[in-house]
């Protein structure tokens, strides 16, 4: 059995801080979450109308963001408007503002798919059944569209938390950073300790987001 | 922006998209393979196997890119398997597409109904030809708005190869703002290079998904 450097875990407040740094990336995640669902209902719904403007103007947004990878996305948040507006953005705010950005038009387009699904003849019954404009979203319409969109929402919350990885590559610390500061500190000691470390954080991140997809399946196969 | 800045660094970029185009499609062909092969093992519910493909793609679909990447290129070599840069990033990548494939795949066989498989076998097909003929047609066409998705999926997913120091786009972006602070040029090239790569494989996307959509005829 080779030294798998599992044992640097186990020293000190180690384990601790790689929780802490999983938190810190959770962290990040539930804010832009908690940002993007509200907003990205808006936005969906505004997509179903007639206007074309908004359309088109909500179908540039959707495009521009979802053809970029986060990464450049963050990139370009980060290192791009700092320099041309000059201000000042700390790493966390910099991931808030582009995961939000992403989130909403991501959950836009579920929200989208979700009410276009309703067929018309939905809406037509109700009226002929003398329902009001209200009455139809708030009986027919919204309960159906909720049962198609929750179980994909609840998958974009996962999809949100592993994004937030990618904040280690403008410097926020966060779980991948406290691993490498962990097995920086503890070379000479345990030279091995990169692979349980990594190990762990694998781990952890499956477990932080194995539960939410299963409830996503869960509700899927229930509400079909 | 300084135009003369541009040129000098074009080349750099062009080296760099390339890296990311290679190593990217070779990702993506062997996701295919191996999202047909856990495909094929659920749809036929083999024993064993169909447990080990299973775990496989929860682990694989529940776990972000970055940190597979640093097992794979940091921790692994400490149990004694060696691996360069490059191919850590073909076999990351090959990891998380693999289970985006399979459920990609799988999903499209399971959508062809019950009733085509009965048909075909009272018109006296073979299970190969039920297959060839009947089953694989539809299964293909369903799946492709879920692949051609997968696909720029994981072109994007590429962008964090530079974590594992292969000089990618974002590397190179990064290593000149760090180097020349030309921010705005730097990131108007990075964005630049990732609209030549992304933008034909979204068209070529939604013209295929436009082209086998015959399964839903008639639905």
């Amino acid at each position: 059995m080779p030294d798998l450097g599992l044992e640097v875990l186990l020293k000190g407040q180690n384990m601790a801080r790689l929780f802490t740094g999983l938190l810190a990336a959770l962290k990040i995640s539930l804010v832009s979450v908690v940002i993007s669902l509200p907003l990205g209902i808006l936005l969906g719904t505004l997509m179903t109308w007639k206007n074309p403007f908004i359309k088109a103007a909500l179908w540039v947004y959707l495009e521009i963001i979802r053809i970029m990878p986060q990464m450049v996305l963050l990139f370009l948040v980060f290192f791009g408007t700092t320099r041309a507006f000059g201000w000042d953005l700390s790493g966390e705010s910099a991931s808030v503002i582009v995961f939000s950005l992403w989130g909403t038009a991501e959950m836009s387009d579920l929200v989208r798919g979700a009410l276009i699904s309703i067929p018309a003849h939905q809406y037509e019954s109700g009226e002929a059944l003398g329902l009001n404009k209200v009455q139809i979203y708030r009986y027919i319409v919204v309960p159906q569209t909720l049962r198609r969109l929750i179980p994909l929402s609840i998958n974009l919350i996962t999809r949100m938390i592993k994004t937030t990885s990618l904040v280690l590559m403008i410097g926020v610390v966060e779980i991948l950073k406290v691993a490498q500061q962990i097995i920086e500190a503890n070379r000479t000691a345990s030279p091995n300790a990169a692979f349980g470390i990594y190990l762990v954080v694998f781990l952890l991140y499956f477990f932080a987001c194995w539960p939410i997809s299963m409830a996503a399946r869960y509700l899927e196969q229930r509400w079909r | 922006m300084s135009p003369e800045f541009i040129t000098k660094y074009l080349p750099l970029y062009e080296k760099a998209a390339w890296l990311t185009v290679r190593i990217g499609f070779a990702g993506v062909l062997l996701s295919i393979v191996i999202g047909l092969l856990c495909a094929a093992i659920l749809y036929y519910r083999i024993p064993v196997l169909t447990g080990l493909t299973a775990v496989y793609i929860e682990l694989s679909r529940n776990t972000p890119l970055l940190v597979q990447l640093f097992f794979l290129y940091y921790g692994l070599p400490k149990i004694g398997v060696r691996t360069d840069a490059q191919a850590c990033g073909m076999a990351g990548l090959a990891f998380l597409g693999g289970s985006y494939m399979a459920e990609a795949f799988r999903s499209g066989l399971e959508a062809v109904e019950k009733i085509q498989m009965e048909s075909a076998q009272s018109l006296g097909m073979n299970r190969y030809q039920t297959m060839r003929y009947v089953i694989l047609p539809q299964a293909f066409s369903i799946s492709v708005p879920a692949f051609v998705a997968n696909v720029i999926f994981l072109l994007k997913e590429t962008s964090v190869f530079s974590a594992i120091s292969l000089m990618d786009l974002m590397f190179t972006a990064k290593d000149l703002i760090g180097l020349y602070y030309k921010t705005t040029e730097s990131l108007f090239l990075l964005v630049v290079f990732y609209l030549i790569i992304l933008l034909p494989v979204s068209i070529l996307g939604a013209a295929l998904e436009r082209r086998v959509r015959y399964a839903r005829f008639g639905a």
